[in-house]
């Protein structure tokens, strides 16, 4: 065989250039997009509160709107409210997280339908019934509407630990294995981890539906932001009833804010 | 003949797996996975499990290190009787790569690779000193990859990594379940290749899966041909397989173009090399000049300082004076450790007649050209005939070469 044509003809296969992976750039400008994505909510709900306190001052306030609508008395409700939401997610993340975890093992993966069947129950009962149910049965104050609002948040985190256990990749967990990892080392330090993202957005969701009912907890003695709504409708003044609404609106999506910023946060690196 | 294969082996170096009587059902299942296994690989080695999908190769292989647990049976490790030893302990002595990699996403390459060393209790000094040894031994410069992500690694790298990392605590023995699965075929080339140049250094004792029979044929320095229940057709070198297939399950299994495949177990290192008239970089346009009036080629090879191919400059070059040259870019270029048929592939891909040899520093070596590929297929194609008809004693049916060393 004569070699007629170029040994090498032509420039079909040019060698690949070496795969270039990450883009140092990439990472810089993606957070500068994020930062500018953080300020657009807090700005719109500086806007929206503004509006309402427009709204507020240019109503002359009688006595009974003057009691609700005082910031003393709105600055204590937004507190309650605060703290009632945040002890209702701890307590949610506390059963939940380790609840999640042992319905995913082997052996008690089998009953974890009828758990999640359960919390499903919980959650598609009215927060309302939910929560008169129990002042019928044990009574009223703030523990009572804290166990009534977990029920109600329980199940978002629940099914999100478990999905975000489940969605681990086998392959990792079986080179954890195969390294000599025991089944808590995985757990601990490959499948946990791994499913913290999702179990965030969990808790994210649970945060945002305790605000909301949160605001039934006035219902029960225990204070919030609720009370504010309530003395509108007792005492027929709109203007009272508006403020309690939309003050929990615009704490619904702070808390979502905060939450987003902190899932950005927690999220291992690497995913 | 398949059950009693193991016991005829001449081993060569001491045992470092044994494999005694192993089997597995599956619960459910009604047939054996693996059935009665024996066998016995040797320290050094490459073993390489070879047969059809759901013959069992993988839960043999997942046998050794007890992911799965065996139904039946005993094995050895370094003759001691692990069957009830603790797993976990047990398995930070083995290595283990898989297709998927499983490298863990959210931990930097360093950290992947930390793995055993950590659990295994290493100071810290020890454990960076190693990982930076391991990268380096895996073709992954340190500074550069140490702190990436597996994402950020292209398929290729991640490979190497998963394996940089199942060497961690340097194990004595490796189970690498299709790890060369889940890349292109001329990435798949490279990391085989990458590989056996490793293997040298390093010398574990290494199970390898595959379904691929030139995979086998490359990698192993034995090969056990399983068929269904994991039951062992033919356990041999390479060349003896393909020499004397054990009977008719091994013989449909390596297929047909026994002579093509034998181009797998010649390394570009065993066989003749050619060269080609070659010029240096720095060389004026006279002596461009005169190396083509030496030759009939109409293209010459151009070098650098460190004797590293450049490129090809054509005759019209020569001739047209005193403009810049500008060479031709080298497409196939193909290392010692390359198989034939790698070398092959590489010309017919890149429809070129000639392939250049490097070694691993990328330097000039010679070049390798399709006759001389040609002339070696049809040496063996006539010996087969010869053999068929008898006219051959088939003892003298050697394959063109099996060493393994380079020369
Ligand atoms: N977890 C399991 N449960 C039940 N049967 C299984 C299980 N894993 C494998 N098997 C069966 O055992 C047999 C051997 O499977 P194995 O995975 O070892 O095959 P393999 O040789 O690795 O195949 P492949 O080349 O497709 O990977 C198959 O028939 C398979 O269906
Ligand atoms: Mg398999």
């Amino acid at each position: 065989m004569a070699i007629v044509a170029p040994p090498e003809a032509g420039p079909t296969a040019a060698r690949q250039p070496p795969s270039a992976a990450a883009q140092p750039g990439a990472a810089g400008r993606s957070w500068a997009r994020r930062l500018g994505g953080y300020a657009v909510t807090p700005a719109l709900l500086a806007l929206a509160a503004a509006a309402l306190y427009a709204y507020v001052s240019s109503h002359a306030l009688d006595n009974v709107e003057r009691r609700s609508l005082n910031s003393e008395y709105i600055a204590t409700r937004a507190v309650q409210h605060v703290e009632l939401t945040l002890a209702v997610t701890a307590l949610v993340i506390l059963i939940a997280v380790p609840a999640g975890i042992l319905l995913t093992r082997p052996l008690t993966r089998r009953v974890a339908p009828l758990l999640v069947g359960i919390a499903n129950i919980g959650q598609a009962v009215p927060s309302i019934g939910v929560l008169v149910l129990f002042a019928l049965v044990i009574g009223i104050g703030p523990g009572i509407a804290i166990a009534a609002f977990v029920i109600y948040a329980i199940l978002p985190v629940l099914r999100n630990t478990m999905v975000g256990l489940q969605q681990v990749q086998p392959s990792v967990i079986e080179a954890g294995r195969g390294m000599g990892m025991s089944k808590n080392r995985v757990l601990a330090q490959l499948e946990l981890p791994l499913a913290v993202p999702v179990v965030l957005a969990g808790v994210r969701t649970a945060l945002v539906i305790s605000v909301g009912t949160v605001a039934l907890a006035t219902f029960v003695n225990a204070g919030g932001l609720g009370d504010i709504i309530n003395n509108g409708i007792t005492t027929n003044r709109a203007v009272v009833t508006v403020t309690g609404s939309v003050l929990t609106a615009i704490l619904a999506l702070l808390v979502d804010w905060v939450a987003g910023i902190a899932e950005d946060l927690l999220k291992p690196r690497g995913l | 003949m398949a059950e009693n294969s193991p016991a005829t082996i001449p081993v060569r170096g001491p045992t470092m797996i044994r494999l005694e009587q192993l089997e597995k059902r599956y619960p459910g299942q009604d047939r054996f996975a693996v059935a009665e296994l024996n066998m016995e690989v040797p320290e050094g080695e490459i073993v390489v499990l070879v047969g059809p999908s759901g013959c069992g190769k993988t839960t043999t292989l997942k046998m050794i290190n007890r992911i799965i647990e065996p139904s039946g049976g005993r094995i050895f490790l370094e003759g001691e009787d692990v069957t009830a030893a603790n797993p976990d302990r047990l398995r930070r002595r083995i290595g283990y790569v898989i297709q998927q990699v499983g490298l863990f996403p959210h931990m930097t390459v360093a950290a992947n690779i930390a793995t055993v060393p950590k659990m295994l209790g290493w100071d810290r000094a020890r454990i960076a000193s190693r990982v930076e040894e391991l990268l380096e031994l895996v073709g992954l410069e340190p500074a550069r990859y140490r702190d990436r992500y597996p994402k950020e690694l292209s398929g290729g790298q991640q490979q190497r990594a998963g394996v940089a990392r199942a060497l961690g605590a340097d194990p004595p023995v490796m189970l690498m379940d299709e790890p060369f699965g889940a890349v292109d075929p001329i990435q798949r080339q490279r990391l085989q290749d990458e590989f056996l140049r490793l293997q040298r250094e390093i010398k574990k004792t290494i199970v390898l899966v595959t379904h691929d029979i030139d995979e086998a044929i490359k990698m192993g320095d034995r090969i056990a041909i399983l068929r269904e229940e994991s039951r062992i057709a033919q356990y041999a070198t390479p060349t003896e397989i393909l020499a004397n297939p054990a009977n008719e399950f091994v013989e449909e299994f390596i297929g047909a173009g026994s002579a093509v495949k034998r181009l797998t177990l010649t390394r570009v290192a065993n066989v003749p090399i050619g060269s080609w008239p070659t010029i240096d970089a720095t060389a004026d346009d006279h002596q461009l000049l005169e190396v083509f009036r030496g030759t009939e080629k109409d293209f010459v090879l151009q070098l650098d300082q460190q004797h590293r191919p450049t490129g090809w400059l054509t005759r019209q070059t020569a001739y047209h004076r005193n403009l810049p040259r500008q060479p031709l870019a080298i497409v196939s270029t193909v290392t010692p450790q390359a198989t034939l048929l790698d070398a092959l592939n590489a010309m017919l891909r890149t429809n070129s007649t000639c392939a250049v040899v490097v070694d691993q520093s990328n330097t000039y070596r010679g070049t390798l050209d399709f006759d001389s590929i040609h002339l070696l297929v049809q040496r063996d194609v006539r010996k087969e005939r010869f053999s068929e008809e008898g006219a051959a004693p088939a003892g003298e049916q050697k394959p063109v070469a099996e060493s393994r060393d380079d020369a």
